[in-house]
């Protein structure tokens, strides 16, 4: 038991948990619904990719503000590829490729030049944006999907996959990969230690270079792969997409219980984190709050979620 | 130089400097496989810069490296590793969000296809912890370790490297009490015993005058003499580290104190203390003596309002009520931690702005400040390129200084020393000494924590021991002797 609360992920799931429940008594009409939570479901799992990736850097002691913008990139490039003739996997494979190329130039220029993420991913979003809009023309690039819509389709369609769309499936499988690849394996262990303390684990002859840029590489496949998931919701290319995205992914991350100055996260965490954002999204319609109250209510749980973890952690000293 | 037939480690012409800092100037050392070379030098003569090259931190500017007779070059720590050589470095320090197997394996975890293999994680760090730290838990959290279980985790990490050829200890012992000590002591001679070359540098001469075999002096970035411990005095020793021969401390006139400026009664924390009372009055030294662990930082962080008091009263002269850092300050009390790196110093700043962060005006004037810097520079001795250099680049011991002079900038009348002499040479050992003694004199209060029992028999007035929390009876250094400390500290007495 004592072991469970102090899982990092505990906190935010009872969160999720309480928030359903709350919901489920404002609009017991609506929100509790099989179909509705489905399509929680799916709208999380754009942000849980970008999450997965999100949580390795900021474990590692790094931060990655490109996320949107190489989200709308990999829509424009996706609807390009399909436009140009490729089939459904060769596009999904080229955004994915895209994300990770951009994860590597990040990477790059924080182990080469060592120069903050912050300072880096900060000039990569910018640019990547331009980039997007530039290779779209300004404007949203239509192109046949060619079956690559069913990613994000929910079941009962034609080829209904099992219950929840595929593309949760994916979510959830990546999840518990990177899961246990931080937890088990050596490079994975590495990524904690560089966060934890990046001149001792240099010391100690761990790969600190590699490592950095092995997860950043991750986080902009990941995000290439969330951007493919994009594309299958829009169907269309669109270089303004998923502005602030960002920022959403961050506070989901930071709710699952990572640190902004390294060595703490959970991948369990940053999915819940990013459920309970969209179970204020939703559940703010359904009660019918407007805009800004739902705003206002994201702020304070972010708040209240580090209060909560911070006590937890101070508990954890003492005990 | 005595010539080494077939040394383990091999050394000619090694320069190293950093911006316009000398740090190493034709530096020529042998070492034979079995034997324990001690490096000794003062604070900033290169020291640690001499085996940041050697275990691949730094490179050379200039000279040669051959282990074994084949040229040792390494580019990373990583590449001194596999070439065999261990060090555990000054300033210790571990990755608080993993475990302390985790810590004790870093960088060489057992693994297979990368899957780290948790059990022989749990084998390997037990059996290095079990040399040097039998009561450390592998599986503890390493967030809550105090300085000198890091330490201890340090010296098992590199104890836990099975191709070892050369081992490297960086002041293993400055945070350490007399039976960790004696545990490393018992290690250290055991490896050499199997050929493992070891390099011992610490300030302790005692120390070095039981383990080592052979000795190696730099000055200033130069090797200055080195031969046989055996047939060398001390006192030839010191006079090659600082050029000079320093006369041996006369023990002082008994000083008899004033009115009590700090007392407290059955005083409490958390965990540790457990029950502390005492008496520090105007113009003494009160010494406070017990092992690693006993709640001796506690309580120095609870008279200063870091940690909670749950039981017990503590006042200020007459004054009682809630500690904070920021009100003992104002009632002239200070405190200087035991942990310069993590709580002593402000790193990435100047020394200049070190000195004065405590009592800042409101208006800070640069000029001012500098100088005031300055006038502390030179009373207390700091090897410095000047007021603005970042503390970051000083050497250990001097940082130790700066974290010293803070507290005379602010001019407290009742100073809390936590290991203050930890990591300084002989020479600014005295240094120190001096100034707490003239702190006494000007009928400032002082409270000495030291885990080094014959600094306290010197400096002290009066010595009160700490046993697992509790806090015996201060008494007169005149009726005690080291050895008394000893038994006192382990509980035996
Ligand atoms: N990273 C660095 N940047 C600039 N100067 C440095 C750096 N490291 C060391 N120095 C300088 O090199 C000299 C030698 O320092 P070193 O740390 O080797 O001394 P040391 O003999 O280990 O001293 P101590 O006994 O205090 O640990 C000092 O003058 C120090 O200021
Ligand atoms: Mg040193």
């Amino acid at each position: 038991m004592k072991k469970l609360w102090r899982a990092p992920w505990f906190g935010p799931l009872c969160a999720v948990l309480a928030v359903y429940v709350l919901f489920a008594l404002l609009a017991p009409d609506t929100f509790p619904r099989t179909a509705n939570v489905l399509t929680m479901a799916r709208q999380t799992v754009i942000v849980s990719l970008a999450a997965i990736g999100m949580t390795l850097v900021m474990i590692q002691g790094g931060i990655d503000l490109s996320v949107g913008s190489t989200v709308a990139l990999t829509t424009v490039i996706v609807a390009r590829a399909l436009d140009g003739g490729s089939g459904p996997w060769a596009a999904a494979a080229s955004g994915v490729a895209l994300g990770a190329c951009v994860g590597a130039i990040n990477g790059l220029l924080v182990t080469g030049l060592c120069l903050l993420p912050f300072i880096v991913t900060l000039g990569s979003m910018s640019a990547l944006r331009g980039a997007a809009k530039g290779l779209a023309n300004e404007q949203k690039v239509d192109a046949d999907p060619k079956g690559l819509d069913s990613l994000m389709a929910l079941p009962g369609g034609a080829q209904g996959g099992f219950l929840l769309p595929t593309g949760v499936w994916v979510a959830l499988a990546l999840a518990v990969v990177f899961a246990i690849f931080l937890a088990y394996t050596r490079p994975g262990r590495h990524v904690v230690a560089v966060g934890s303390n990046l001149e001792t684990a240099r010391l100690c002859g761990v790969p600190v270079g590699r490592i950095t840029l092995m997860v950043y590489v991750i986080a902009g496949g990941l995000a290439g792969l969330a951007g493919v998931m994009e594309f299958s919701t829009l169907t269309v290319g669109d270089p303004t997409d998923s502005i602030g995205l960002e920022l959403e992914v961050i506070a989901a991350v930071v709710i699952g219980g990572a640190s902004l100055s390294g060595g703490r996260g959970s991948i369990a965490g940053a999915l819940c984190g990013a459920l309970l954002l969209t179970e204020i999204k939703t559940g703010s319609t359904h009660v019918g709050l407007p805009n800004w109250v739902q705003e206002i209510l994201t702020g304070a749980i972010i708040l209240v979620a580090m209060a909560l973890d911070q006590w937890r952690e101070r508990g954890k000293g003492a005990g | 130089m005595a010539e080494v037939a077939d040394p383990r480690l091999e050394i000619r012409g090694l320069e190293k400097s950093f911006g316009g800092t000398r740090a190493l100037s034709a530096v020529d050392l042998s070492i034979a496989p079995g034997e324990v070379h001690a490096l000794l030098g003062e604070n900033g003569a290169g020291k640690s810069t001499l085996t940041r090259i050697v275990s691949g931190v730094f490179a050379a500017d200039a000279g040669s490296m051959r282990l074994d007779g084949k040229p040792h070059a390494p580019r990373s720590p990583a590449e001194a590793r596999r070439a065999g050589i261990a060090i555990v470095h000054q300033e210790p320090a571990i990755c608080p969000h993993l475990s302390v197997a985790e810590n004790v394996v870093l960088g060489a975890e057992p693994a297979r296809f990368g899957w780290v293999d948790r059990a022989r994680v749990r084998a390997e760090a037990g059996r290095a912890l079990a040399l040097v730290a039998p009561e450390l838990s592998p599986d503890a959290a390493s967030s809550s370790l105090g300085p000198a279980e890091v330490q201890l985790v340090t010296l098992a990490r590199a104890l836990a490297q099975t191709d070892c050829r050369l081992l490297i200890l960086d002041e293993p012992t400055a945070s350490l009490a007399a039976p960790e000590v004696e545990r490393l002591f018992e290690v250290v001679r055991r490896l050499a015993s199997t050929g493992i070359a070891i390099v011992y540098i610490s300030h302790f001469l005692e120390e070095v005058e039981r383990i080592a075999d052979r000795f190696s002096v730099l000055c200033d970035g130069r090797q200055v003499g080195s031969g046989a411990i055996a047939g060398t005095p001390a006192t030839r020793l010191v006079e090659l580290m600082t050029g000079q021969t320093l006369e041996a401390r006369r023990r002082r006139e008994p000083r008899t104190g004033g009115e009590v400026v700090l007392s407290a009664r059955d005083l409490a924390g958390t965990r540790l203390p457990v029950s502390a009372s005492f008496e520090l009055r105007k113009g003494e030294v009160l010494g406070i003596a017990g092992l690693v662990g006993s709640g001796r930082t506690e309580l120095l962080r609870a008279i200063f309002g870091l940690d909670r008091v749950t039981r017990g009263e503590l006042r200020v002269r007459a004054e009682l009520g809630p500690a904070s850092p920021g009100r003992r300050l104002a009632q002239g009390v200070g405190l200087s931690s035991e942990d310069r790196k993590r709580e002593g110093l402000a790193e990435a700043l100047s020394v200049a702005e070190n000195l004065t962060l405590s009592k800042l005006p409101a208006w800070v004037r640069p000029a001012r400040q500098a100088s005031a810097a300055r006038r502390l520079i030179e009373r207390l001795g700091i090897k410095t390129a000047g007021p603005d250099q970042p503390v970051r680049a000083l050497s250990g011991g001097n940082q130790q200084k700066v974290a010293l002079g803070r507290l005379l900038h602010h001019e407290v009348d009742v100073a809390l020393l936590d290991e203050p002499t930890r990591g300084i040479d002989v020479k600014s050992r005295a240094d120190v000494y001096a100034i707490i003694d003239e702190l006494a004199s000007q009928g400032k209060a002082v409270l000495v924590v030291s885990s080094h029992f014959p600094e306290l028999l010197a400096i002290c007035d009066r010595i009160a021991v700490m046993h697992r929390g509790r806090l015996a009876a201060a008494t007169p250094v005149a009726e005690l002797t080291e050895h008394r400390l000893m038994l006192d500290a382990a509980g035996v007495g």
